[in-house]
């Protein structure tokens, strides 16, 4: 269970961005976020992946609670997190090939051996070409960089993803192929997904429930 | 969308097509520099303290092309000597001072928090004292000699480079891409390493270059103040410090010479990092400046 529980957060303690909102994903469930831009839910999607410090409220993973964000995080926490960002051109880093791109987790964390494994089973699953593997993100497209940071995502077995408009920018096709490597991935590996999004038709066909932003309960009440 | 640092590279017309004559007189200048103070000394066996008091003042001549200063030396293997002295301490200041700056704006920006605040103080303390007055005490702590003039020069200037790297790596710090790296189980040190400092080398690089002629001007000072080489060295302030007397007599080579050798390599140096900073980003060109 992924329990977030009356999360107040933002980037000025004044005029937090997300008050007093509380949101679970069961055990190996998916959940669908929806909502406009600019109303909080990558947000609170970066605090469910610890990468956002909340002001208040309280973060449970699988029963243990949360006590720090982003480098505070224990490596293992963090860890079980896979992201997927919206905008592919900014979360990867502009230096770094496909390959290293990909395998750049699994060396941060001492598991330098099984890149090159790793990196040739992910690549074919999200639909990347020997070939592409060696561009570097300029020299490939948004689609292409996207599959890329998919696989990044899923190089270390994350039990949970979160995906925050990780199709926003992509063609039809492309969405298509994205997600259909989560649920390949979430069906064998029974882990969880929070997407979050504008597209209510492509949440409602790809997670278990969706819920609105306006919906999610507040103040004292916790849990969806 | 497009990443800025690729945008500019490829769209701006101007840094790719346009000839610059100013970059090609830069280069072709700063080649000529390092050639002289890395080749005259070693081929042309010329004496350059040699005293002869009988052709003491004689102006500009085939056999003393540059003339002779007061006690009779003559002035143009002087000028390549103070040249070659100059250049080291420029370079050597320069790179010393680019990489302690480096470190702390990088260290400053990363870590954030109490570290930067107590960092960034540190760099306004620094600048708070003028950079002659803190050049001056640093020098006047040692002997005489190039190492004191490096280390003055390098106390009073990493403290805009560092202010540039932490301005940057707080730019970069809240990119999507170190989230991806801190999610992925980076620790500090490797999202720094791996990630913020390679993106802020250029940056870092442009800014040694642009501190050449800073600190050449400087060790200038130092020495013309009577303060930074011992005056039988041959240095290009202390040249023009001992031409001064015969300035006033109406004697113009003793002080034009070596004042060329200052203006000259450092308007070609100035010039190179110009072009080195519209390619790598032309929308910033004022940003930077001497």
């Amino acid at each position: 269970m992924l329990e977030l529980s009356r999360i107040t957060a933002g980037y000025d303690r004044r005029a937090p961005v997300v008050r007093e909102v509380s949101l679970t994903v069961g055990a190996g469930r998916s959940v669908g976020l929806l909502g406009p831009s600019g109303c909080g839910k990558s947000t609170l999607a970066r605090v469910a992946a610890l990468l956002h410090r909340p002001d208040s409220g309280t973060v449970v993973i699988d029963g243990v609670p949360v006590r720090g964000w982003r480098h505070r995080a224990p490596r293992e926490q963090r860890t079980a997190f896979g992201v997927v960002f919206q905008q592919p051109r900014l979360a990867a880093d502009p230096r770094m090939r496909l390959a290293d791109l990909i395998a750049e987790p699994l060396r941060a964390t001492g598991r330098r051996d099984e890149a090159a494994a790793a990196v040739a089973g992910l690549a074919g699953r999200v639909g990347l070409s020997r070939e592409l593997l060696g561009r570097r993100p300029h020299e490939v497209s948004d689609g292409q960089l996207q599959r890329a940071c998919l696989a990044r995502a899923l190089v270390l077995r994350p039990r949970w993803l979160i995906c925050d408009e990780m199709t926003a920018m992509l063609d039809a096709s492309t969405s298509a192929a994205l997600v259909a490597a989560v649920e390949t991935y979430r069906a064998e590996s029974g882990a969880g997904l929070l997407a979050v999004g504008h597209d209510s038709v492509l949440l409602n066909r790809w997670c278990d429930e969706t819920v609105h932003w306006d919906e999610l309960p507040r103040e004292s009440r916790s849990g969806v | 969308m497009a990443d800025p640092r690729t945008r500019t590279r490829m769209a701006d017309p101007r840094t790719r097509t346009r000839p610059r004559t100013r970059t090609r007189v830069s280069a072709a200048v700063t080649a000529a520099v390092v050639l002289a103070v890395l080749v005259v000394p070693f081929a042309v066996p010329l004496d350059e303290q040699a005293v002869d008091l009988a052709a003491k003042l004689r102006p500009p001549s085939w056999d003393h092309p540059f003339g002779t200063d007061e006690v009779g030396r003559d002035l143009l293997p002087r000028s390549v000597y103070g040249l070659r002295v100059s250049l080291f301490v420029g370079v050597a200041a320069a790179l010393a001072a680019t990489v302690i700056g480096t470190a702390v704006g990088a260290v400053a920006g990363a870590l954030g928090g109490w570290a930067d605040r107590v960092l960034m103080r540190l760099v306004d303390l620094f600048s708070s004292v003028p950079h002659l007055l803190l050049g001056i005490f640093v020098v006047t702590m040692f002997r005489p000699g190039v190492w004191p003039v490096v280390a003055s020069v390098v106390v009073t200037h990493w403290l805009s480079t560092a202010r540039i790297v932490r301005a940057e790596v707080l730019s970069l710090r809240s990119r999507p891409y170190i989230d991806a790296a801190v999610s992925g189980g980076a620790s500090r040190w490797r999202v720094t390493v791996r990630h913020l400092l390679p993106a802020v080398l250029p940056q870092a690089g442009l800014a040694a270059v642009l501190m050449i002629p800073h600190a050449i001007w400087h060790e200038s000072a130092l020495s013309f103040l009577g303060l930074g080489l011992p005056t039988h060295q041959a240095s290009l302030g202390n040249m023009v410090q001992s031409a001064r007397g015969s300035l006033l007599a109406g004697d113009w080579w003793p002080t034009l010479f070596p004042g060329l050798f200052i203006i000259v390599p450092t308007l070609a140096v100035a010039g190179l990092a110009g072009a080195w900073r519209e390619r790598l980003n032309p929308r910033r060109r004022s940003e930077l400046s001497l």
